[in-house]
């Protein structure tokens, strides 16, 4: 499953890369992109665990950068 | 500014009231020694505390998670250490410098946000060519939906003045379409009933309906939109480089700092607090911020500025290998010449008229629809008298014999002329010769041939003039005609008769000898239908003509959405300028930071210098990247 959510509040771009490599770290993630300049987050993962990855995700973007969120 | 920096703002403005308050108190008159230090340090404490208090606490979390060596942690410990000075009670104390760092560190954060904001605005807008309604007609009404909702076969209206929202086909009406934002091209095309639309273009002058033909998300231009936003994705060479070097940098930095504070007061017996100070500058200096965001930000508006003018760059990447194109290859029919065939010439014996000529070879081939046949007929003024013409015989691959008016007619190549024994005139101009003959009587011969766009003469030029040492065309063509269009657009090598594999040998053999020099890269510019293994072959393939062709936005590189070979150039001076930006900016952050790094070690430098090397450096590499945005043709 492939999708792309909006993140505002995006700061940092030496953060972004980093939240980048962790979210592709996690288990199920096929691929994770995230824009810096268009502050898109492109995710695909297996199907089943797409929701639960996507929880994980936001913990990490807010790791990195607290006010950031991604949009549902 | 957006919720959060104008929260920001207002927090930074209140510290920095209190700041300034701090620095007139006069404190030490009213408390006595030793105690007006802790007094001067509570009321530098209250700005620095409101203005950095997110940054302690990010660093905080950080270091829960593990993460240290980020800038928030960075910051933190390098104002705190200034305040810990207060240890040493003989060292001269930088409370105020401290506070006044997190101050403008804070300034410089939130003018960087903002600045990152306004480019990310200022490009998306111009950008924003995808419409947001269209118009349906419900119960005789007209209703505004959103184009997402609009399923294929559908029929929509486009108003005069409104964008189109998807592409279709239309089936009412006439009107002009102003295609600027998809081709950079002012010229408005004419369409009528029956014609392809893309979306993205302005409805010009007529009422249309249409009936949709892609839903919105396959749309001539969502897809140009996804291209562009997605481009920076395929990183270039150079960014990569600085991703990996940040990830180093830091490290080294911070462990500079740690030796600087430690040893020399360790082993040399120097004073503490000195170098600790000094260690405490190069930790300011050492996020690489200014790298990380203003490379990928240079590329992306480079990218932006180009798709504006009808150049779709597809990724950072391609961008930097155009700017280091030495050989350019061309396909001929369709790139440098219109793929159309036109009469250039009509030269009748004496006697005969040119007139006469064009009537008697119109009429021959009146019922053919060869590409020779219907050139003659659009150069024929006249018309054609369907009654007049009798017997009419195709000799396969070399011309027609019909009988028109009476009088037996031939026309075709020089096979046939022979084959009807008439005594000719050979004539050896470059193109396709038909020989005309009446009553077994030559009359003279008519000259076709493809003709040169009118920009590629100039085109060519420009491209030198860009710096493109080596310009061969490859043809499947004939050589005198190959010969002829190399001579007129003073190519510096052609190669005829290629077969499509041929293409692809002689593209391989070209691309060995130019990268014979390690640092040139070869791109081959083609319509992009027929060419595409030649396309994915060379370094950077260039597809024409691209407006509504799917399949050559899919095989290309870069693409020209008009088929103009003079934006060939342009979008060469475009990368070369992004390239040169980006270089700008890598030698200015970087040398502005070992610069402050050195003086810092020497003891030269201030926290105000530190300040500057971060976010003030930062500030202007944004700056300069937001140039590549607004680069002309005329540079």
């Amino acid at each position: 499953m492939r999708k792309v959510f909006k993140i505002i509040d995006l700061d940092c771009a030496d953060c972004v890369s980093k939240m980048e490599s962790d979210i592709n770290k996690l288990t199920g993630v096929i691929s994770a992109r995230i824009n810096f300049l268009t502050q898109k987050l492109t995710l695909e993962t297996e199907d089943s665990a797409f929701d639960d990855i996507l929880m994980q995700a936001q913990k990490i973007v807010t790791i990195y950068e607290p006010d950031a969120s991604i949009l549902v | 500014m957006t919720k959060k920096q104008k929260k920001w703002l207002v927090r930074i403005i209140v510290a920095g009231v209190l700041y300034v308050m701090a620095l007139f108190i006069p404190l030490s008159s009213f408390i006595k020694e030793p105690y007006n230090v802790y007094a001067t340090l509570t009321v530098f404490l209250i700005p620095y505390l409101i203005a950095g208090y997110d940054v302690l606490l990010k660093a905080a979390k950080n270091i829960r998670h593990g993460k240290i060596f980020d800038e928030n942690f960075l910051m933190s410990i390098a104002t705190l250490g200034a305040f810990a000075l207060v240890l040493f009670p003989h060292a001269e104390q930088h409370f105020s410098e401290s506070a006044a760092v997190m101050l403008f560190y804070q300034i410089g954060e939130l003018f960087q946000s903002y600045a990152v904001g306004k480019s990310r605005n200022s490009i998306t807008e111009m950008m924003d060519i995808a419409p947001d309604f269209a118009n349906k007609e419900i119960d005789g009404a007209l209703v505004q939906l959103d184009p997402e909702s609009i399923a294929i076969g559908d029929e929509i209206i486009i108003k005069p003045g409104e964008r189109i929202p998807l592409d279709g086909v239309v089936v009412e009406g006439a009107s002009q379409l102003e295609t600027s934002a998809l081709t950079g091209e002012s010229m408005p095309r004419e369409i009528q009933t029956g014609d392809d639309v893309i979306s993205g273009c302005v409805n010009m002058t007529g009422r249309l309906k249409v009936r949709v033909t892609k839903v919105s998300s396959e749309s001539t231009v969502s897809r140009i939109l996804e291209l562009v936003e997605n481009a920076t994705d395929k990183k270039a060479r150079t960014e990569t480089f600085i991703t990996r070097f940040a990830r180093y940098y830091t490290p080294i930095v911070v462990a500079i700092a740690v030796l600087l504070a430690i040893c020399p007061p360790l082993f040399a017996g120097l004073d503490f607090s000195d170098w600790i100070e000094r260690g405490l500058i190069f930790l300011v200096v050492s996020c690489p911020c200014a790298l990380v965001i203003s490379i990928p930000l240079s590329f992306f508006s480079g990218i932006g500025g180009a798709s504006r003018k009808g150049i779709l760059i597809k990724g950072s990447n391609y961008l930097e290998t155009l700017a280091s194109v030495a050989t350019m290859v061309f396909d001929k029919t369709g790139t440098l010449t219109t793929g159309t065939f036109q009469v250039i010439s009509v030269d009748p014996e004496p006697g005969a008229t040119q007139e006469e000529i064009l009537s008697i070879a119109a009429h021959a081939e009146a019922y053919s629809d060869h590409p020779i046949a219907t050139s003659i007929k659009e150069a024929f003024s006249g018309t054609i008298d369907q009654s007049s013409i009798k017997d009419e015989t195709e000799e396969s691959g070399h011309g027609i014999r019909a009988n028109i008016d009476g009088s037996e007619v031939c026309i075709g190549n020089a096979k046939l002329m022979d084959e009807c024994h008439i005594e000719y005139c050979e004539c050896k101009d470059p193109g396709t010769v038909i020989y005309v003959a009446k009553d077994a009587q030559y009359l003279g011969h008519i000259v076709i041939a493809d003709t040169l766009k009118p920009d590629s003469k100039q085109a060519i030029k420009d491209i030198k003039r860009a710096g493109v040492k080596r310009c061969v065309m490859l043809t499947g063509d004939r050589l005198n005609v190959a010969e002829n269009v190399a001579k007129i657009l003073s190519l510096d090598e052609y190669h005829s008769q290629l077969l499509p594999a041929d293409k692809v040998s002689e593209l391989e053999r070209l691309l060995d000898e130019t990268h014979a020099n390690k640092k040139d890269s070869l791109a081959f510019v083609g319509d992009g239908i027929n060419d595409a293994p030649v396309l994915t072959r060379a370094d950077i393939g260039i597809a024409m003509g691209a407006l509504g062709s799917d399949a050559a936005i899919e095989a290309a590189d870069i693409v020209l959405m008009n088929d103009k070979p003079s934006k060939i150039a342009s979008a060469i001076l475009l990368s070369r300028k992004t390239m040169h930006i980006v270089y700008e900016n890598i030698t200015f952050a970087l040398s502005a930071k070992i610069i402050v790094l050195l003086l810092a070690a020497v003891g030269i430098a201030t926290m105000w210098f530190a300040v500057f090397a971060d976010v003030g450096v930062a500030i202007l590499a944004i700056l300069n990247a937001m140039r590549a945005f607004r680069i002309s043709e005329q540079d």
